[in-house]
């Protein structure tokens, strides 16, 4: 599925709550369902660090593939990494760098990639496409050497 | 005379009504402003006396001959008489504007540091402090070749004296000290521990932020050679603070910012400052929001400053009775005396998650994270707690909607 597609998914799936509450409940439910991180990636270099809480990143690069690992403490923030990692995991470099994450607007979560949060939600939304415009570069240079 | 209930009657209600702030819904329900800690609300009259003077009075100060400005300069050197009185200073010469505490204790790191400090001596901080009197006062070791030493506390959030004690030797400079934690609501024996750095022949800095405005604060009783705090805690306007300091001291000291008003005659080969206060008050000042301060003052002195501490800790004891009867909430910070103040933890549910459903769920403002007190919570190996601060304008009823709230929050992660 591409990032667009998936997008839409999620915001249709969304549009079934009926208020904040049961959005956050849901959140929660899938926070629950990230995978952990292994304990060996927990390192200074991939955190992100927010005011207010933690966000480890970890991202490899596989057959033309960016694949990212995240994790945090705060159950609604693992919610919302859940859906980006949804979206954006095990695209091309090139379509995540170019992404539009429009769906965050659509389902109400703006308020979470604020920078005043200090989440680190905002700092790893600018670190995956940084990443990923690494990777791009890498992709570029090993098919014009 | 016997002193009767009456004599004490706090009528919250209507006191309530002198702050705009509080009437208004959040999400659709009444705020419940429990992060007084961060910033306390403005009384109306202190709203309307900053509009009056920027509507009717604006003029620079100290510069004029003018009548706007000698009005001006008169208001904001009463202002200064009101926080001297208040502080029970000597002199209104101790008495420095400055913007906050944070600007206070950088000034005074850097001016005794230029004075007194030199490589090898050493600087007494301690475990609970705010970053803004540990780094000003780490920024002055680095300069200086310095080092920092921490006073100890227990599980309870106390400062340990007998630990405090061993610190002083003979390269021991000055002690930088909060009077109330920001984050445990821990108030220190302040009194008793200038006397044992007196002792020493040590002088001490007091960072009174989260003190100045919870009950009398006597300077010269307390015998502190220095003690800082900032209006916007105080109910008064952001962007200003005082530096206190003994004469003797601010009098050796070379200023921390130069520029106009410090000076008393510059000249390309040497330039001299001017008197106390001013030595230590470059360029223009905030000085409506001094006077803003001053009637900040005079609206606390107002309510009576005994009536305010008591109705405080009569919601401290309600308010600790009842989150410690919710399972699964710890409470960080169970000195014996306190400000009413709660850091706590829920089981099972990170302090910002909890933070943002108390917001969105109650209308509840709360603050979250480690409140600029990083080392405080390595001692206690966690990462930061729910911080619930109260001041007057908060009641008893709040208290029993934020509990709910709690366990509704609970029941969601749970």
């Amino acid at each position: 599925m591409t990032i667009k597609e998936t997008q839409e998914e999620i915001i249709s799936e969304f549009a079934a709550f009926d208020d904040w509450l049961d959005k956050y409940n849901h959140l929660i439910e899938l926070g629950k369902k990230l995978p952990p991180l292994d304990q060996k990636l927990k390192t200074e270099d991939n955190l992100i660090r927010g005011c207010q809480l933690k966000v480890w990143f970890h991202s490899t690069f596989k057959d033309g593939k960016v694949f990212f690992e995240v994790d945090s403490a705060s159950t609604i923030t693992q919610g919302i990494i859940f859906l980006l990692i949804r979206i954006l995991s095990g695209q091309a470099p090139a379509e995540i760098k170019n992404a539009d994450l429009y769906f965050i607007d659509k389902i109400g979560l703006r308020e979470n990639f604020s920078p005043s949060r200090a989440n680190g939600l905002y700092k790893m939304e600018r670190q995956m496409k940084l990443d990923a415009a690494h990777y791009e570069t890498e992709l570029k240079a090993g098919e014009g050497g | 005379m016997e002193t009767s209930q009456k004599d004490f009657a706090f009528d919250v209600k209507k006191v309530r009504n002198d702050f705009p702030v509080l009437s208004q819904k959040v999400y659709g329900k009444p705020l419940v402003y429990f992060d007084n800690a961060a910033t306390t609300q403005k009384p109306k009259v202190v709203i309307d006396t900053l509009k009056e003077m920027y509507s009717e009075h604006n003029s620079n100060i100290h510069r004029g001959v003018h009548y706007l400005s000698e009005k001006m300069t008169d208001r904001y050197e009463a202002a200064r008489q009101k926080v001297q009185a208040y502080l029970n200073a000597k002199s209104y010469q101790e008495i420095i504007f400055t913007s906050g505490a944070t600007g206070a204790i950088n000034a005074a790191a850097f001016s005794f540091g230029e004075q007194y400090v030199k490589a090898g001596d050493e600087i007494i901080v301690s475990e609970m402090d705010h970053h803004s009197n540990i780094v000003p006062w780490q920024m002055l070791c680095g300069r200086k070749g310095a080092k920092l030493r921490v006073m100890p506390i227990n599980e309870r959030g106390e400062l340990l004296l007998d630990e405090y004690k061993k610190l002083f030797n003979a390269k021991t400079k000055i002690v930088a000290v909060a009077h109330a934690s920001n984050s445990l609501g821990t108030v220190n024996p302040v009194k008793e521990i200038t006397a044992i750095a007196h002792k020493n022949n040590v002088p001490v800095l007091i960072d009174g932020a989260q003190a100045i405005q919870h009950g009398k604060v006597d300077v010269q009783e307390m015998d502190c050679d220095f003690y800082a705090f900032s209006g916007h805690k105080i109910y008064g306007p952001t962007g200003t603070g005082v530096l206190y300091g003994k004469e003797r001291f601010l009098n050796e000291m070379p200023p921390y910012q130069g520029g106009g008003d410090m000076i008393s005659r510059v000249r390309f080969e040497h330039t001299t400052y001017n008197d106390l206060p001013f030595k230590f008050e470059a360029g223009t000042p905030n000085y409506i929001g001094a006077v803003g301060l001053g009637a900040a003052i005079d609206y606390l002195n107002g309510l009576g400053l005994e009536k305010v501490q008591r109705y405080e800790k009569e919601l401290l004891d309600y308010a600790t009775a009842k989150l410690a009867a919710i399972q699964g909430l710890k409470i960080y910070g169970t000195a014996a005396e306190k400000i009413c103040i709660f850091s706590f933890l829920l089981a099972g549910v990170h302090p910002y998650d909890a933070g943002m459903i108390l917001d969105k769920m109650g209308g509840i403002a709360v603050r979250t994270g480690h409140h600029c007190t990083h080392p405080l919570w390595e001692h206690y190996k966690i990462e930061g707690t729910i911080r619930a601060s109260l001041v007057f304008y908060n009641t008893f009823e709040e208290v029993d909607f934020f509990c709910e709230t709690i366990k509704k929050v609970q029941k969601m992660f749970n």
